[in-house]
């Protein structure tokens, strides 16, 4: 996971660099923290036209836009939660790919932790039929016990 | 006979998930709701595509009902929603702006040189930071706005004969009466 995140890191980077070349501005330059900020920030936003690719990722020409308004916002000292909301505002919660705890995502969070509890209750009633079953297994007859015990004590084959 | 409800379980669930695969199938995934819906239409003064010089903002537009429709001669399917938009204009006496997203002017003016023109103003928004204030995903989204200069519904993708009837017209007519 780490390595892929460097490497999707350093093809970001090495996209923009390429792209500074288009007489992009660069606000992030050379300014190390604030490109990581960037590219992490990049990394958490969805390319609304590809929607499978975040951003940082995406070279969609709206994903080059939303990077280089990423870029400008650090650039004029925004916090990371201000370029956030600037994204929701404009293209919904769906621009983010962790989508945020409401009442509207409350089955998409808890979702999954309800299955599991369904799958644990089922399987706790699943086994304790089968033990039930197995000690109210009827009693061997007389003949069957007979045969049992010469069995057990190798007199039989 | 427990037992044998309990086997039915396994069909209760593959059709609850077929039927979440079906509805699934019919939606559009670009289809993603706006949240301009209700808010103010975002400020802009943009250059008028037939007259440079001339700024125009959505104050020119307060006190009417509105239509902003964000498109671009490279635009496909913006082509296919032409005729709408065209007979909208004709039929209705409802603005219809056109703005010009990612696009050269000049590509934009002969465009509509060469397949007609029903936009009231024209407003060139060539490097799309308006467009990123509108939330324009792709080409062609069109916003109504109301005569308070709030947005009221979004077509994402081109307006048809349908959208145009169902929801459009409807909601210009109820709209002007407020």
């Amino acid at each position: 996971m780490k390595k892929f995140l460097l490497a999707c890191a350093i093809s970001v980077m090495g996209c923009w660099g390429g792209m500074a070349v288009a007489d992009e501005a660069m606000p992030t330059e050379n300014d190390p923290v604030a490109q990581k900020r960037a590219v992490e920030l990049a990394l958490k936003l969805r390319c609304l036209v590809c929607q499978n690719q975040s951003i940082a990722e995406s070279d969609a020409e709206l994903a080059v836009d939303l990077r280089q308004q990423v870029r400008e916002q650090i650039a004029a000292g925004r916090s990371d939660k201000e370029i956030i909301t600037f994204m929701t505002d404009r293209y919904g919660d769906f621009v983010l790919y962790e989508p945020p705890m409401k009442p509207a995502t409350l089955l998409l969070w808890i979702g999954p932790l309800l299955l599991l509890a369904a799958g644990v209750v089922a399987m706790v009633f699943l086994l304790r039929g089968r033990s039930q079953a197995a000690t109210e297994s009827a009693p061997l007859t007389e003949a069957e016990q007979a045969r049992a015990t010469a069995l057990l004590e190798g007199r039989e084959s | 006979m427990k037992k044998k409800l309990l086997l039915l379980i396994p069909l209760v669930v593959f059709f609850v998930l077929a039927g979440f695969f079906v509805v699934g199938l019919g939606l559009n995934p670009k289809e993603i709701p706006s949240p301009l819906i209700g808010k103010p239409v975002p400020a802009f003064s943009l250059p008028d595509l037939n007259a440079p010089e001339k700024a125009v903002t959505p104050q020119d537009f307060l006190g009417q009902v509105w239509l902003l429709n964000a498109w671009a001669s490279w635009c496909v399917s913006c082509k296919t929603e032409h005729p709408s938009l065209a007979r909208l204009a004709k039929t209705s006496d409802v603005s219809i702006i056109g703005m010009l997203y990612r696009d050269k002017p000049e590509n934009g003016s002969e465009w509509l040189r060469r397949h007609g023109d029903p936009f009231t103003v024209s407003i060139a928004d060539a490097d799309g930071s308006v467009g990123i204030d509108f939330g324009v995903i792709g080409t062609p989204e069109t916003f109504l706005i109301d005569k308070q200069g709030i947005i009221r519904y979004k077509q994402t993708g081109p307006i048809n004969e349908e959208v145009l009837n169902k929801k459009i017209i409807p909601m210009i007519k109820e709209l002007k009466q407020l």
